[in-house]
């Protein structure tokens, strides 16, 4: 069972990371005796190798043993790290949804057949290959959220921010939507209808959040500046700009 | 399985807390094990790994809270290679490739009907329609399952038919059901139906769900 293997995984870890503090510590007799009966355990001639002591050497350690047997290419993880560090984010979803406030035949293809629509853009792919796209109204708030573990659209959002996979949103956003999204700044009035949206399957939610009042003179590119990744999660209204609030 | 990791309606576990302007990963080593995941996907063909899902969610309940999101991924990655021997404890304790052993073959990935994400290209005869009023059933299996516990029990109302999907369902050692091709409806529960008077008359929860969770209400 993946459980009691990992509970193996923790105590070696624990043990070796305890044998490699004290023989760090130049200590007494015990101390050199717990970093010998370490080092016993290799079977090979890497002895001179430094105990990872942290995740991130452990990780390294990982990548470099597969790379060793020819199991993944480097450079192929580098550009996956590029990819969603420097292409791949809520810029996507922005300019999907500039294009829906501006396009109005565009916006009926977009909530007709999401992923078709969002194809025209190219943002498909893993994470995105079924979406479906629900329209804020002033009736209808909709919210996303995945109870079971982090589904997120990754084409059109990123990958998802640490409070989306935490368990207080996991928890709360199906049973206290307005609760979360008044923490968020979000209040609703109680005759708007909330719609929580749990993609615990294999179709991926982006929310078209309200376009806000003023900005209809605005350009399609002006537009998608102002699309923030929380609106279209659902947690966030679309801020006008300071400008045409005015 | 009835495990930690579903987590929809649980109290107790504080505010949520968004960080102002986050990065796409707070450490390199988040990134590298990310990107390390899709990588090694394809080493597990044939190869009997369990589910990723179902080994992350059989983390001891304690662990999964504690752990970060990548540290548990991690985690899960480094019990899959070593329950697939394509790596040996003594490797990682070392931080070297043995030598010493055969290079890992990658094996033939199995025929499949897939159009990609669990979607299939067969046809299914549906057994509900939109409006059609249904009841999701009460199963607990020991297994991975999409079937969110806070729904088992409920009653709602199909809005959409979204295709034929693998179940990604798996048995108590996180081996899949095999594709067990089935539609893939969305269902609207009344939050009141789930909730009770904690919630408004007027708010919903829509979840996806495959036919075989489903029966009529």
């Amino acid at each position: 069972m993946a459980g009691s293997e990992h509970k193996g995984v923790g105590r070696r870890k624990f043990i070796k990371e305890t044998a490699a503090g004290a023989a760090g510590m130049a200590g007494g007799a015990g101390a050199a005796g717990a970093a010998e009966s370490a080092q016993e355990r290799h079977e090979h001639d890497h002895d001179h190798q430094v105990v990872p002591d942290d995740i991130a050497l452990r990780v390294r350690a990982l990548e470099s043993i597969l790379v060793e047997k020819e199991m993944i290419d480097p450079a192929a993880l580098d550009a996956v790290v590029d990819a969603y560090e420097n292409r791949i984010g809520p810029r996507n979803g922005a300019q999907v949804v500039a294009r829906a406030w501006t396009d109005p035949e565009y916006k009926a293809r977009l909530l007709a057949d999401g992923t078709a629509a969002i194809g025209e853009f190219g943002f498909l792919g893993a994470q995105g290959e079924h979406m479906v796209v629900v329209e804020n109204t002033p009736e209808v708030h909709n919210l996303v959220v995945c109870t079971l573990c982090s589904c997120y659209p990754w084409p059109t959002l990123g990958l998802p921010p640490v409070w989306y996979k935490s368990a207080p949103y996991r928890a709360r956003a199906v049973i206290e939507p307005r609760a979360v999204l008044r923490e968020f700044g979000v209040e609703l009035p109680d005759d708007v209808e909330v719609r929580v949206w749990d993609s615990t399957a294999e179709i991926r939610y982006l929310v078209l959040p309200e376009q806000p009042a003023g900005t209809e003179g605005l350009s399609e590119e002006a537009l998608a500046e102002l699309v923030s990744r929380d609106s279209m999660i659902g947690v966030a209204r679309v801020a006008a700009p300071p400008e045409s609030a005015a | 399985m009835n495990g930690i990791h579903d987590m929809g309606g649980m109290d107790g576990m504080g505010p949520v807390e968004p960080e102002e302007n986050e990065p796409v990963f707070h450490e390199t080593w988040e990134g590298r094990v990310y990107a390390l995941g899709r990588s090694i996907a394809r080493w597990g063909r044939g190869r009997n790994w369990g589910s990723f899902r179902f080994a992350l969610e059989s983390l001891p309940p304690a662990d999964y809270l504690r752990m970060g999101y990548y540290e548990r991924w991690f985690t899960v990655h480094v019990n899959r290679l070593l329950g697939s021997d394509l790596v040996t404890r003594e490797e990682l304790d070392s931080g070297y490739a043995d030598a010493s052993r055969p290079r890992p073959e990658l094996l033939p990935a199995p025929a499949t009907r897939g159009l990609g994400s669990g979607l299939l290209d067969v046809e299914v005869a549906a057994r509900f329609g939109p409006a059609d009023e249904v009841r999701a059933r009460n199963l607990h299996p020991r297994g991975h399952t999409r079937l969110p516990r806070y729904t088992r029990g409920r009653r709602g109302t199909i809005i959409r038919e979204n295709g034929v999907y693998a179940l990604q369902d798996t048995d108590e050692n996180g081996q899949r059901l095999g594709d067990s091709p089935q539609h893939v409806y969305t269902v609207r529960f009344g939050a009141q139906e789930l909730w009770g008077d904690r919630a408004s008359a007027r708010d919903s929860v829509y979840v996806d769900l495959w036919e075989g969770y489903l029966e009529p209400a």
